[in-house]
């Protein structure tokens, strides 16, 4: 991955852009709106089904073209991978700690920032709550990588 | 009045808003995601800033594998927010807030936070990227936190808490 010295001058400014498309396309889903993902989790108003297999169909369609129509990314000659990751528990059971909250909340991350971009503050507690959920993970798993490489003496 | 043919009263009751705000956000939320892709290689998701930018204030081990990406993670967050507030000036004209109480987004934040970072992934990382990548990882992961919140909602709907 490019570091902070070597980049491309318009790997920034894409990233700003994708953002900015990606903040809009949220908002104007009402998916930053917590009402309107309580109602399709309560099977009030299914559309919310629309917004993540639309956002899915154009994701796919690019991850399959790229990697035949190019080698290398421009802005920063990484490869172009699907995003695939390692299947264990642990994607599971954080899977279903997660649903917990989206189902109480009825807000997830992006659309949490794109909450505020609408004017509601009041998504701030769900963004304190985010923070302190991810340093809660991030405190346990750093001591229990700690506590691991202690017992068995080696990386 | 001559009444609307079944299929239409059905779609009608499952879709009560219709279907293309849903359609044409989610698109855009996806032209976003491909917009990054085609330039970088990067397959973004939303949830890693949470840890990214602990890293600025946290010495945690686990939090330093993001120190390299902390900084365009930030300005991935700050355009999805600028990109709903454009949303917000041009089409909702003005200010929304939500009526969910305080202690739901509070509680609930909390869970979100560590299971996207447990579980490896989000709505965004999982749901659009992973799923958009044919992942049997994401696939599971989507199915995990969606029949797990639709069983929260509903429990929370049913002992009256609205909203």
């Amino acid at each position: 991955m490019a570091s902070a010295t070597d980049r491309h001058p318009l790997f920034i400014p894409l990233i700003l852009i994708g953002g900015l498309i990606f903040g809009f396309g949220l908002a104007y889903s009402h998916m930053a709106r917590p009402e309107v993902v309580l109602n399709f989790l309560q099977f009030e108003d299914l559309g919310l089904l629309f917004v993540m297999f639309g956002g899915a169909a154009v994701t796919g369609v690019v991850f399959f073209v790229m990697p035949r129509v190019l080698d290398r990314a421009p802005l920063t000659g990484g490869s172009f991978e699907r995003r695939l990751k390692s299947f264990d528990r642990n994607v599971l059971i954080g899977g279903g700690i997660f649903g917990v909250g989206w189902g109480l909340s009825g807000i997830c991350p992006g659309a949490a920032y794109a909450s505020l971009g609408i004017g509601n503050v009041t998504i701030l507690w769900a963004l304190a709550g985010m923070f302190l959920g991810a340093y809660l993970q991030g405190y346990w798993r750093s001591r229990s990588a700690k506590t691991n490489a202690a017992v068995t003496g080696a990386d | 009045m001559v009444a609307d043919p079944v299929p239409l009263q059905v779609a009608a009751e499952l879709f009560p808003n219709g279907i293309s705000r849903y359609a044409v956000g989610g698109l855009l939320v996806g032209l976003g995601a491909a917009v990054i892709y085609v330039g970088t290689g990067i397959s973004a998701g939303a949830s890693t800033f949470l840890e990214s930018t602990l890293s600025y204030v946290s010495g945690q081990s686990r939090f330093q594998q993001y120190v390299a990406s902390r900084d365009w993670r930030l300005v991935f967050t700050l355009g999805i927010v600028l990109g709903a507030a454009v949303y917000a000036v041009v089409y909702q004209g003005g200010a929304w807030t939500t009526d969910v109480a305080w202690w739901r987004l509070l509680i609930g934040g909390v869970f979100v936070g560590v299971g996207t970072r447990v579980g490896k992934g989000c709505t965004s990382g999982h749901g659009v990227c992973g799923v958009g990548s044919a992942s049997k990882t994401s696939i599971l992961g989507v199915i995990a936190f969606l029949l797990t919140a639709i069983v929260t909602a509903q429990i929370v709907a049913a002992l009256g808490v609205t909203p």
